[in-house]
């Protein structure tokens, strides 16, 4: 047993408090606020750099603004999430010591090539967004590329790491259960990480997508129906349209994936007790604490059907109860899995709905649906496709419980010993709700200004429509 | 093939001291500058030279503990594990520090920017404390291996910790101002340069000083570290101090480009230094680097790593930093 008790001698009885749930609670926390951040750090700058392309390109003055100005709310929002994601690598430390100590050596892999990318993207990000000013503008537009490269490729990294939690492998143990020997490449590419990489890639552009294009979709709403505005929706809103109908093929390839390797996690998202066919794909409803399905809505053998097409209702869905109670979620995990699920299927529809929408009548008549309707419902499209990227993150997560390495180590064995994370764990959530405010704050205080300060393009560095005499003399050319 | 990664981290722990270190120090300075009339040339000085840089310089700190809890996971497990306050207060400080100096940029009233510059300025001294502090308790061996955490008060409050806080407050607060004299001077801003060479005078002096001080605490309070600092790691340590002295002729001799490069080496070789006196330990007397070592698959990915990052990140640090230097990044975008 770990000792590394803060108040083993002060007050036992008050201050020491089980850091299992504590842990869990403040891993979770800190996590659920980063991914916020990942969409917008990972998708953002290719929103910004076809901005910039236009702007260039097409002699287009709004579309420029649009990128400069995206890029300075990015210099606020990756700022955050590079610390925010500085917390994580403090707490696998911090709250996992066993599982680090055990597993490090296996699990820190894809974080020494996900630190590689991080820091190239850390590099480009400071000089496109410092360099509007003074380098030239094609210049500049090919400083971003790399960020769009190193966003993708460093959250493929990360996910490796989670991947590899679910799916072990690229490792031999000894008799003590020490890890002697390891495989880098079985690690990286262990079975899980693709299609979980992918899902996490494309939700980021989903997001991404859909949060930027519901900022402007107020905007709208509210009569600002300049083109700047419109420009700013529709790059937003397409990247996102285009990435949803992928991102339910991919989400639908992870689940049948789910089906055939972790059979447990498969029977808490369907809510199956027991190992059998013809299993009915139930919405809502939930497992009682007798372990049957109560309430909730069924839609004979879908989930059978899901499963495996090809067999139809006759495929057999193996049953909760194939692995004992302490190998397999709680029933309250079970039904956080499959309330998580519901969600985020079903918020996941409604955004291919809109995007469905918006594709049809962009195909017919080369425009942005007119309905005020679509523009409150892409109003809320942002924080719906956070809501859905949270709840697949939960299903992920929890889905997974008893184990932080699947098989192989529960999170309970993983933990620290300290009994005073809960105060740490307080004390983040209040400094994360500050920072949450804070940054929602500080965008909304730069919008502002920037509408203030709206006085047409005279702030454009390179726009087509500055006068010859006044063409930057202090323009540089990169070495 | 672990002496080479534990030599790759160390090159990571110098260049986060001497890069990230300098951009704490400079939040030292932010804090020190005075009122808000007093201080906002020096603030604007310091907004400009780490603006563009800091969050690079940052991810040494990431890429540091990738290898450290990669490469050698009992040492890192257990290097958090006893040490949990100081590396806490220190996860906290970076946040306040990166996102306070982020939203400082954004606002325009006197009374945000002094909230925001205070809490950059403020996370700007305890972090590097709190890092110097941690890195006294593992120096002076109080960080046990094995899965038992050590005293969580007692490993980082003690006479080597105080010492390595403090002393990488005043060191990172020395760096920065000789920084701080040579950015001044790319914004032809004679008086800043002035405002900054007399601190970093003063900030030479009191490292110098401190160091002096810190060979009797180490003599009491950390022996191995002390012997060896004294025997093996001698020669880097009279380096370090050479190159000290020399910075410090050159500013005040206002030869002000040989300075920066002569402190980096003084601090880079301290650095070094206390790398060297570890060796072979990770954990002084109580974990080896190869016995912390992870299998060789493992070893030889962080290397391949190391490899494409000098491949790939060292060519855009580099880049950054010439373009910084020569001010083709002078602001956020345009207005």
């Amino acid at each position: 047993m770990v000792t590394g008790a803060l108040f083993d001698g002060l007050a036992p009885s008050i201050l020491a408090v089980d850091p299992v749930p504590w842990a869990r609670a403040q891993m979770a926390f800190t996590l659920a606020a980063h991914i916020i951040l990942v969409p917008l750090g990972v998708s953002w700058g290719f929103m910004a750099l076809i901005a910039n392309y236009r702007g260039i390109k097409r002699d287009d003055a709004e579309a420029l603004e649009l990128a400069q100005r995206w890029s300075k709310y990015m210099a606020v929002t990756f700022a955050v999430g590079a610390v925010t994601g500085t917390v994580l690598s403090f707490e696998f430390g911090l709250l996992w010591p066993r599982f680090m100590g055990q597993w490090g050596e296996v699990f820190g892999i894809p974080f020494a090539f996900e630190g590689l990318f991080f820091f190239t993207e850390a590099i480009f990000i400071a000089i496109y967004i410092y360099g509007w000013r003074r380098l030239k503008p094609w210049t500049h537009f090919w400083t971003g590329v790399p960020l769009v490269i190193t966003g993708i490729l460093g959250s493929i990294s990360v996910v490796a790491a989670n991947a590899w939690m679910n799916s072990p492998e690229g490792f031999t143990l000894d008799s003590n259960g020490d890890v002697v020997d390891v495989d880098p490449m079985g690690v990286i590419f262990n079975d899980a990480m693709p299609l979980m990489a992918a899902h996490m890639v494309i939700a980021a552009y989903v997001v991404g997508g859909f949060l930027v294009a519901s900022v402007y979709a107020v905007g709208m709403l509210r009569g600002r129906r300049d083109r700047y505005h419109r420009v700013g929706f529709l790059i937003a809103f397409t990247v996102a349209a285009v990435a949803t109908p992928v991102q339910i093929g991919v989400g639908d390839s992870l689940a049948r994936w789910l089906y055939e390797n972790q059979p447990v996690k498969f029977a808490a998202i369907e809510l199956v007790p027991e190992t059998e066919s013809d299993v009915p794909e139930t919405l809502l409803g939930h497992l009682s604490s007798d372990g049957q399905v109560s309430g909730g809505i069924e839609i004979p053998g879908m989930a059978s059907w899901l499963s495996d097409p090809s067999s139809g209702t006759s495929t057999e869905i193996q049953g909760l109860d194939t692995v004992p109670a302490d190998e397999r979620p709680t029933t309250r995990q079970v039904n956080t899995v499959h309330l998580a699920w519901d969600v985020m299927v079903g918020l996941g529809t409604l955004l291919f709905l809109l995007s469905a929408w918006y594709g049809v009548c962009w195909l017919v008549r080369r425009d942005m649906p007119k309905s005020r309707w679509f523009l409150r419902m892409a109003s809320a499209a942002g924080v719906a496709a956070v809501v859905t990227m949270e709840a697949g993150w939960v299903v992920s997560e929890v889905g997974r419980q008893p184990w932080i390495v699947y098989g192989q180590m529960k999170v309970e064995d993983a933990a620290t010993g300290n009994t005073g994370v809960w105060i740490t764990t307080v004390v983040i959530a209040v400094l994360y709700i500050g920072l949450a405010i804070t940054t929602v704050l500080i965008l909304r205080k730069m919008s502002a200004r920037f509408r203030v300060d709206d006085v047409g393009d005279a702030d454009v560095p390179y726009g087509p429509n500055r006068p010859a005499d006044e063409s930057p003399t202090e323009e540089v050319a990169v070495p | 093939m672990s002496t080479a990664v534990a030599v790759v981290l160390f090159v990571a722990v110098t260049a986060y001291c001497v890069f990230g270190g300098a951009d704490f120090g400079a939040g030292f300075w932010d804090l020190v500058a005075g009122g808000d009339e007093r201080g906002e040339r020096p603030r604007e000085v310091i907004d400009h030279s780490i603006g563009p840089v800091w969050e690079a310089n940052h991810v040494w700190l990431i890429f540091c503990f990738v290898v450290l809890w990669t490469g050698f996971s009992e040492a890192y497990a257990s290097i958090t594990l006893t040490l949990f306050v100081p590396l806490t207060i220190a996860a906290i400080g970076i946040v306040l520090r990166g996102a306070s100096f982020a939203f400082r940029k954004t606002v325009f009233r006197v009374r945000e920017r002094r909230s925001f510059g205070a809490a950059f300025a403020v996370s700007s001294v305890l972090v590097p404390y709190c890092l110097g502090a941690v890195a006294g308790a593992i120096a002076s061996g109080r960080v046990p291996a094995g899965g038992e955490a050590g005293d969580p008060w007692d490993s980082w409050v003690n006479p080597t910790s105080v010492l390595g806080g403090l002393l990488a407050v005043v060191v990172v607060a020395y760096l920065a101002a000789v920084y701080l004299v040579f950015d001044a001077g790319r914004l032809s801003d004679q008086q800043m340069v002035e405002y900054f060479r007399r601190r970093a005078i003063g900030a030479a002096f009191v490292a110098g000083a401190m160091a002096l001080a810190g060979i009797f605490v180490l003599r009491h309070d950390a022996e191995y570290l002390y012997d060896r600092l004294t025997s093996e790691a001698f020669p880097l340590v009279l380096l370090s101090g050479a190159c000290g002295i020399a910075s410090l002729v050159l500013l005040v001799r206002t030869v002000h480009r040989w300075a920066r490069v002569l402190a980096v080496g003084a601090v880079g070789s301290i650095v070094m230094g206390w790398g060297v006196a570890q060796w072979p330990y990770l954990l002084p007397e109580s974990l080896k680097v190869s016995q912390a070592a992870a299998p060789s698959g493992t070893l030889g990915a962080l290397l391949v790593a190391t490899g494409c990052a000098v491949v790939i990140v060292l060519p855009g640090f580099v880049l950054l930093y010439v373009l910084d230097q020569r001010g083709l990044l002078p602001e956020e975008g345009v207005d």
